[in-house]
């Protein structure tokens, strides 16, 4: 094959330091861990088939629980998609390169787990085809079946297209035979020319302009599944916003602790060097101060009022029940990162990788926050019900179910990483080819 | 001549027309207070298009239960010419909970469950608090329906919010969207009646059937409604809290008394809950003024 010389010709080292890596005894242990927990997740999920959703502690009155905060989750961390590959590319951020595949995996992964825990919610799942027969245009969640399927479509060409290059490369370089087969299927006879390579080029560039307004649509739409209600906490105009800002200060957050690991598991430390790391953390800080202003909006205005049935909403969290999740989140989730990366030893790796840690989960119980006590706080009190029906705890078949949710998106991202380089090798390559005609014309201007 | 004598004509359509209508009125009438008829023997008292209560012999009225509702109705059509509404005067509620277990009973539901509640209420801290009913108030701009991404809940041109609990997906977006919580779902009941023992007591197909993994909530009680009865919470209250008739016809009967609706709202200032949300209940409320009990708190029980 002629083709394989136009790869074969790649800086080796390139080669070396990026091509897909076996499992070793660590990396084993992950996959082991993650797939324990699909199983018992499954099996919450085969209870919860079979006896219904009672044996969640959804109720009457918490008729949406973790399961829809748990979605909420999954769709915010997929906006960082369209941040990396988009956003930072219609903005020329050169340093992008090394990140845009993994931010890529991560929306793919988090999108379509984002839909399979939306149908776990459902009472009747097996009438999930009513949707398509039956459906409603007038419906907020028929708008946001049409904007997460249209983003994870759009998500997925803007992995796959990119991956193209790389997939001929693995084509070329593997030695076992099934594989060789699998990566030829997927390559797409891919020969590297260059009317492929500026097709490919073409292809990314219109994905990331259309990706850009998806992302907020699916975040937008799934904020207005609470604002088009009257319920207390929920019915504000302010969500929108609230929930886009959130969605990328979570996303950004995902990719760093991803890249965290990625870089000290595979020593990637020569391609996301401490400046990838520096730049991040600066656009954090920038993420989490735009949401700490919508948050300000969120509560404060609110707050200032204290309307009746808000005002009871608000107290539980800023003084009651929730007050310690609440502010833990706040704290932690939203002011930590402004204050630790602000200063420039705070965006050091590990620092800046544990303040990304916090981040994430305190997104995800923020979630929880703005699903859960809205709803124990309807216009007409909730009352003469079994005590049980006044608090909403979880059962362990919905933190199963909700874990292994969680673990199959990082499951996703993990064997992507076993089977695909998740560094660019060719864009890598072309960056390369970039820096040294540069230094080169500058050679020639200084002589 | 021939102008007269056509206008003449026309006269005496009209005055058919009027006399045929007024009777069908009458009919309905007759039925709603069935109860009453009994007790008196032959002469029922009735309330006259132009407000007057009338004694007329019961063999002058003859009743016609409509052909469709015994027939093969459509899931999405109301009973025509109908226009559902309930007034719930809150003076008059002690909290009996009759209301609940007739309802109970009346939709086959667990003992401990049904599509009203009674709440107590109290509008500030100084006011005395009372007892307030609420069933699916039915409203004319439901949020309900808006949401509902595949269409199993709808309004009928009877005003009833109805449930195809066959096509419901269980999403329980209604749910959140109803500020009033009308709405209960199936969590898990294996309720005894199935959907089949269902079909063969109940002609109005849109009346709220026990499907697992879905959405469940007052229907007005169709299989009464539809034969011109009153639904049974009306029928069961023993304190003739609930009115229940047809806004078009402007009468509503409690069981006891048939009142013109219309001057019941206005003598009573009849009211409807949170108004200002805009979702038009078509369930009103007399204010809890001029007690005829004092309230007691009943903490005991969850019914």
């Amino acid at each position: 094959m002629e083709t394989a010389k136009i790869e074969r010709d790649y800086n080796h080292e390139l080669l070396k330091d990026l091509m897909p890596k076996k499992f070793g005894m660590q990396g084993r242990l992950w996959v082991g861990f993650l797939v324990a927990v699909i199983i018992v997740g499954a099996f919450g999920y085969y209870r919860q088939l079979k006896y219904g959703l009672v044996v969640t502690d959804m109720r009457d009155f918490t008729s949406w629980g973790i399961y829809i905060s748990n979605f909420v989750f999954f769709v915010a961390i997929s906006l960082v998609g369209s941040l990396v590959s988009a956003i930072l590319k219609l903005t020329n951020v050169e340093w992008r390169t090394p990140l845009v595949r993994i931010s890529e995996i991560i929306a793919v992964a988090a999108i379509t787990f984002a839909a399979i825990i939306i149908i776990v919610d459902m009472g009747r799942p097996d009438r999930f085809w009513h949707l398509f027969v039956y459906g409603r245009i007038q419906s907020p969640i028929m708008w946001d079946v049409i904007v997460i399927s249209t983003y994870f479509i759009i998500s997925l060409l803007l992995l796959y297209i990119p991956l193209l290059p790389d997939i001929a490369i693995c084509r070329e370089t593997t030695s076992s035979k099934w594989k060789k087969r699998f990566y030829t299927i997927l390559a797409l006879n891919w020969r590297g020319t260059k009317k492929q390579y500026s097709i490919v080029n073409k292809c990314i560039r219109i994905l990331s302009v259309l990706v850009i307004p998806l992302a907020l649509a699916i975040h937008t739409v799934t904020s207005w599944l609470f604002a088009t209600t009257y319920r207390a906490g929920w019915d504000s105009s302010n969500f929108g916003p609230y929930f886009v800002s959130g969605a990328f200060m979570v996303g950004c957050a995902g990719v760093i602790s991803v890249m965290y690991v990625l870089r000290n598991h595979y020593n990637l430390q020569k391609y996301i060097t401490a400046r990838h790391f520096n730049n991040m953390g600066k656009l954090l800080v920038l993420l989490s101060l735009i949401y700490l202003y919508f948050n300000i909006n969120e509560y404060l205005v609110p707050g200032y009022k204290m309307k009746t049935v808000e005002g009871e909403q608000l107290y539980e969290l800023f003084k009651g029940r929730y007050a310690p999740m609440f502010w833990s989140v706040q704290i932690f989730g939203m002011i930590l990162p402004i204050v630790v990366l602000l200063f420039k030893k705070g965006r050091k790796p590990l620092p800046l990788f544990i303040v990304s840690l916090f981040v994430v989960v305190g997104a995800w119980f923020k979630r929880f926050l703005i699903v859960a006590p809205t709803q124990l706080h309807p216009f007409i009190p909730i009352q003469r019900v079994p005590e049980s029906w006044h608090h909403y705890i979880p059962t362990w078949e919905e933190w199963m179910i909700t874990s292994a949710s969680l673990a199959g998106a990082l499951l996703i991202i993990t064997l992507f990483v076993r089977l695909f380089p998740i560094i660019p090798i060719w864009e890598m390559k072309e960056e390369q080819m970039r820096k040294h005609q540069l230094a080169e014309q500058k050679d020639l201007y200084e002589v | 001549m021939e102008s007269q004598q056509d206008s003449r004509r026309k006269f005496l359509k009209a005055g058919l027309i009027t006399t045929a209508v007024a009777a069908g009125g009458l009919g309905v009438l007759e039925v709603l207070s069935q109860d009453e008829k009994k007790k008196k023997g032959d002469t029922v008292k009735l309330l006259s298009p132009d407000g007057k209560i009338v004694e007329v012999d019961s063999s002058e009225i003859n009743p016609q239960i409509p052909e469709f509702v015994v027939s093969n109705h459509n899931v999405r059509e109301g009973v025509p010419g109908k226009k559902f509404v309930m007034v719930i005067d809150l003076s008059k509620c002690k909290n009996a909970g009759k209301c609940r277990s007739a309802c109970s009973k009346m939709h086959y539901l667990p003992n401990d469950r049904s599509y009203i509640k009674v709440n107590k209420m109290q509008d500030s801290e100084k006011a005395s608090p009372y007892w307030m009913p609420t069933p699916c108030f039915h409203c004319d701009n439901p949020p309900c329906v808006k949401v509902c991404p595949v269409g199993a809940t709808f309004k009928l041109t009877d005003g009833i919010v109805g449930i195809d609990n066959n096509r419901c997906i269980g999403c329980r977006f209604c749910m959140v969207a109803c500020p009033y919580s009308a709405r209960i779902f199936n969590w898990d009941t294996e309720y005894a009646m199935t959907q089949d023992v269902f079909k063969n007591i109940k002609q109005h197909a849109a009346c709220s059937s026990h499907v697992r993994g879905t959405v469940e909530k007052c229907d007005f009680c169709p299989s009464k409604t539809g034969n011109n009865e009153l639904p049974d919470c009306v029928k069961a209250c023993p304190n003739g809290v609930f009115y229940f008739g047809d806004e078009n016809e402007d009468v509503v009967s409690n069981g006891d008394e048939t009142v013109q609706l219309s001057q019941l709202l206005k003598d009573k200032s009849g009211y409807r809950y949170l108004e200002d949300l805009g979702t038009k209940p078509r369930v009103y409320y007399l204010p809890p003024v001029d007690r005829q009990f004092p309230f007691k708190d009943a903490e005991s029980g969850t019914l």
